[in-house]
């Protein structure tokens, strides 16, 4: 090792306390960006693998009742490879020691025993004998939220018969990753479930011999995706079909997309601030070290050093040494956080596994973004010391220049005490180092308020979604179209307080070029219980015409209130109409559309027809209902509010945790690192100011307040900035990752301010603690040989 | 001498560890300093008379000995006690001025004065030394002789009963250097400071009520002016 190298080692390892913190800064950014990406990486991986080896279909489409020849004539579109046809229904369950009511989407098993498409995982037991009648393979994550096992059993209303079915399998399918009910907030574990039976049993109870009434299909790599939808569609219209669509508009397959999309906006977001401030950090460290090597850079020259060889690469080596540790440790960090957060996913998505993959690029680009941010920050600092002339460099540094400012001038100087005056003077000297100061610490705070903020935006989104939009407690949905009259039977229920009626129709919304599938939600316009808000969350009443839209499914489209969009119906007769826009609504949760329930019928041409009932109920008399509910075949299941909302905080709350955890954790690290670092910067550049004083008399007290003053200005400076910027972020973030799932409003409680400032403050006030250490054990003799 | 002594220094010794070295910087120093003196220590680097300089202010503490600041036994006061000693009694001049950059010369004495028990005003010190046109200038506006003279203005102006000055000339030229000892000339016998100069500089001595030699750690020779020569009178 030459001396040069030698010098490096003991000059960081002098500086180890510095060193350290922009390394902990560098570890955040590095970690952060790491954990984010590998984690999306992960899950795309893990996704793709599953697909292929449980043959995730390629295209799905249901219809009412089709014969089984049809199949072979879907075969026969060119571009199809494989074709299952299913038996597929609703059913109401009955389960001993859970009054809620529970709904399920059963699917058949081929005779064969094994699904060709869509194949299951098994976790535990086994798959279902195909020809008998009473077993069933249950969903994962709905046997976990009951704690079922192979053997127990449970009951089922199966067209209206209750039957009593015995779990022999619990299993994953890759079209359920996400297992949600169509138009919930949230997946819902322990009301909702999947259920897989023998086709023959099946069948028989929906009198579907020889028959089918959904079907998947897998694709040839080659084929022309519409043209086979199109050809599908026309071929099962005559058999009721429903549009058929591809993966990507499957729902599970679309949540995971939606996710993975905002997983890597965060991923873009997040890093980006450390690593910007790490790169301040550097900046101002090394700076601050080259300018006080200036006589050892001047000796080294006059040795016949050269300047950019060997100077410049020598600070260039100790940035990227500094770099290399903080990345590694990023590294690491990043694994174990991106491990973590893997396996919070998993309790969303149900992966059989979780390939947990880093991407050696990933690491690369982390590394290289930080190597490069430091050391362009870094070269500007050691070219000015690197170019000074040796015996200009060996002279010892001239008092810093200070001038009168505007305090002297106001008079106001005369009033302050000298220490006191020391302190503004030395902010105002410097304003660009203050303001940079400032800055770094005003985003540890932001950063925290942004990794907090989320959790009262979602406070604010259920208050809005259920307290002022949906204000049913109970929501009825019946297995198909109804009379109107069955509205009477659900008021007759005793505990029923009040009932709205809705009807439901899938739909595919185009306006240009833009199209969406969506549910149009037919309301009544004078209705209690569903009520829209306009972007003030005002009432808005639904019009007697036109369709209205949430302003994320308007934005999507491009339309504005009063353009014609094309509405077609997806089921029945399949209607295509033009319908004005009649307004817009503000909507954080899905993407629906609503009209008159009068003017969609009328669209549909379907009479009178509703598809379920909002209902108010007596909360004394709710488990009766839900038993009565229960009994009656033609109600599909029913949606307690209260069990969603409860539900979705259980989901969501651990999340919360996880971010707000890392968010702190990694702000408070930072908050520690630009203190601190300023502290030990202003520190070495006054320590000879500040032992002067004490050998004049003043007391450690004195000269700590003269000290940490400045830093304790500056970091009160920041926290109004960083609120500001908190904000800023919060309303980024909050544009960045809005999707079809929800919309995060920028709400930001006051308690996440307080929470934020807190933080700073205490961040602040340990660094000033570990640098006051320092103060109290000045050498007061050394100081007033050394020179300048 | 009639009056009581202000400083009464016996049997002092400073043994510095210095790695696995022992460096012997006094060995064994008797000294007594009367009020309104004039004392120039004169000896090479390494003679010990930093060290014992360091020790009467306050700064250092001696390994063995006695150090009595009238009747207050410095080796036995703890930090807040030598904090309030320098604060109260000691003025300092050092080598390097040691003035804040941030504050102006006023201010820079005012710190001080803030802080002292019986001050004069920060203007009064600076023209004892001269500067009263200066006085909203700031350090880097000063040149070497003037920022040595703020220091001097600085160390008065609390009204010491000692003023210890740590080679005040060392880093200025002959005519400038001149001016300073003037000064301190000027505080020593208007207000009666007990004052005591260290410097290389033998010329100096002639200024001294006493010159005490220091070599090794010991006192060598003990010289008393009976003229003392006028600072205008010297040049080096």
């Amino acid at each position: 090792m030459n001396a040069l190298d030698l010098k490096l080692l003991r000059d960081l390892w002098r500086m180890r306390g510095q060193a350290f913190a922009i390394v902990l800064v560098i570890v955040s950014g590095v970690a952060t960006f790491v954990m984010l990406i590998s984690n999306m990486d992960s899950l795309y991986l893990t996704r793709e693998k599953y697909y292929q080896e449980n043959e995730f279909a390629d295209v799905f489409a249901s219809l009412k009742r089709a014969p089984e020849s049809i199949k072979q004539r879907i075969k026969e579109i060119p571009g199809v490879e494989q074709v299952e046809t299913r038996v597929v229904a609703d059913v109401k369950l009955d389960i001993e020691g859970f009054s809620e009511p529970v709904i399920a989407k059963l699917i058949s098993i081929p005779d064969t025993g094994k699904p060709l498409l869509n194949r299951l995982y098994i976790r535990k037991g086994r798959l279902v004998d195909p020809w008998k009648d009473d077993e069933i393979v249950v969903s994962e994550a709905f046997a976990e939220a009951h704690g079922f096992a192979p053997g127990d059993r449970i009951g089922a209303i199966i067209n209206g018969k209750w039957e009593r079915l015995v779990i022999v399998g619990i299993a994953l399918s890759p079209e359920f990753v996400l297992q949600a009910r169509p138009g919930a907030l949230s997946p819902d574990y322990k009301r909702y479930a999947i259920l897989w039976m023998g086709r023959n049993a099946l069948s028989t109870a929906y009198d579907m011999k020889g028959a089918f009434n959904d079907v998947t299909l897998t694709l040839s790599l080659d084929a022309n995706m519409n043209d086979i939808l199109i050809q599908l569609d026309n071929l099962l219209y005559d058999y009721g079909g429903l549009v058929s669509y591809g993966r990507k508009d499957q729902m599970s397959h679309r949540f995971l997309d939606e996710e993975f999309k905002q997983l890597r906006r965060s991923a873009e977001i997040f890093p980006a601030i450390f690593i910007a401030v790490a790169t301040f950090l550097l900046n101002v460290v090394v700076s601050r070290t080259v300018s006080t090597q200036r006589e050892q850079i001047a000796a080294l020259k006059a040795f016949g050093y050269s300047n950019l060889m060997i100077i410049g690469m020598h600070y260039i080596k100790m940035v990227s040494l500094i770099v290399f540790i903080g990345v590694a440790g990023g590294i690491a960090v990043g694994i174990w956080f991106g491990k973590g957060l893997g396996n919070i996913y998993m309790e969303f998505y149900r992966f059989p596994y979780l390939i947990y993959e880093l991407k050696p690029n990933v690491a690369l680009i982390a590394a290289l973004i930080t190597a490069t941010a430091a050391i362009a920050g870094t070269i500007h600092s050691v070219k000015r010391a690197a170019t000074m002339p040796p015996a200009e460099a060996m002279r010892p540094e001239p008092p810093a220049r200070y001038r009168k400012t505007i305090i002297d001038r106001l008079g106001i100087a005369r009033m302050l005490s000298q220490p006191t005056l020391i302190i503004v003077r030395d902010i105002g000297r410097r304003p660009i180092k203050s303001l940079l100061t400032i800055t770094g610490i005003a985003f540890s705070c932001a950063i925290i308020i942004a990794g907090t903020f989320s959790s009262d935006a979602v406070d604010f989104i259920v208050n809005v979604q259920f307290r002022l939009s949906q204000k049913d407690n109970m929501a009825v949905t019946f297995v198909e179209p109804v009379s109107r009259n069955a509205l009477y039977e659900l008021q007759g229920l005793s505990g029923v307080e009040y009932a709205e009626v809705f009807r439901t129709a899938p739909v595919r919304l185009r306006f240009g070029h833009q199209s969406f599938r969506t549910t149009l939600q037919g309301i009544e316009p004078d209705g209690h219980l569903r009520v829209l808000l306009d972007v003030n969350l005002k009432p808005f009443t639904v019009p007697s015409s036109g369709i209205v839209l949430s302003d994320y499914l308007g934005a999507l489209l491009g339309v504005r209130q009063g353009d014609m969009i094309t509405v077609e119906v997806l089921e029945g007769k399949r209607p295509i109409v033009q319908v004005p826009v009649a307004g817009l609504v503000e909507q954080y949760i899905g993407i629906a559309s609503y009209m008159d329930i009068t003017a969609l019928n009328r669209l549909i041409k379907e009479g009178s027809a509703i598809s379920g009932a909002y209902l108010t109920v007596d909360s004394l008399y709710q488990t009766e209902i839900y038993k009565r509910l229960v009994e009656m075949p033609r109600v599909a299941g029913a949606i307690v509010r209260e069990d969603e909302i409860k539900n979705f905080y259980e989901l969501q709350a651990e999340f919360f945790l996880f971010f707000t955890f890392v968010a702190t954790i990694l702000a408070g690290t930072i908050a520690l690192g630009v203190v601190y670092n300023s502290a030990r910067i202003a520190l070495s550049e006054r320590s000879r100011e500040l032992a002067s004083l004490r050998v004049l008399g003043y007391t450690r007290a004195e000269i700590s307040y003269i000290f940490l003053g400045e830093l304790g200005i500056l970091t009160l400076a920041s926290i109004p900035l960083g609120l500001f910027l908190g904000r800023g972020l919060c309303e980024y973030i909050a544009r960045a990752l809005s999707s079809e799932l929800f919309r995060v409003p920028a709400i930001i409680e006051l308690s996440t301010y307080s929470f934020a400032a807190t933080v700073v403050v205490i961040s602040a006030c340990l660094s000033g603690l570990i640098v006051r250490h320092r103060l109290d054990h000045l050498d007061l003799v050394e100081v007033l040989k050394a020179k300048e | 001498m009639v009056s009581e002594a202000v400083f009464r220094v016996s049997g002092l010794t400073k043994v510095y560890q210095m790695g696995e070295v022992k460096v012997h910087a006094l060995r064994g120093i008797d000294l007594e300093v009367y009020p309104g003196e004039l004392i120039v220590l004169l000896g090479p680097s390494g003679s010990g008379k930093s060290t014992l300089l360091n020790i009467l202010g306050g700064l250092d503490i001696p390994s063995s000995g006695c150090v009595l600041y009238k009747a207050k036994d410095l080796t036995k006061a703890n930090e807040r006690e030598l904090t309030e000693y320098r604060r109260f009694h000691i003025g300092f001049v050092f080598q390097f001025y040691n003035l804040i950059p941030s504050l102006t010369a006023r201010e820079n004495v005012a710190i001080v004065t803030e802080i002292a028990q019986r001050p004069m005003k920060p203007e009064d010190a600076l023209t004892i030394v001269g500067l009263s046109e200066r006085l909203d200038h700031f350090p880097s506006q000063l040149s070497g002789g003037e920022q040595q003279r703020v220091a001097i203005a600085r160390a008065v102006s609390k009204n010491p009963e000692v003023l210890l000055c740590d080679e005040p000339t060392g880093a200025l030229d002959s005519p400038t250097g001149i001016l300073v000892l003037e000064s301190l000339e000027r505080a020593n016998r208007e207000l009666g400071t007990t004052t005591l100069i260290i410097t290389h500089n033998a010329d100096i001595a002639g200024m001294a009520d006493r010159v005490i030699h220091l070599s090794n750690g010991h006192i060598s020779e003990i010289i008393s002016n009976t003229i003392k020569k006028s600072p205008k009178e010297m040049h080096w």
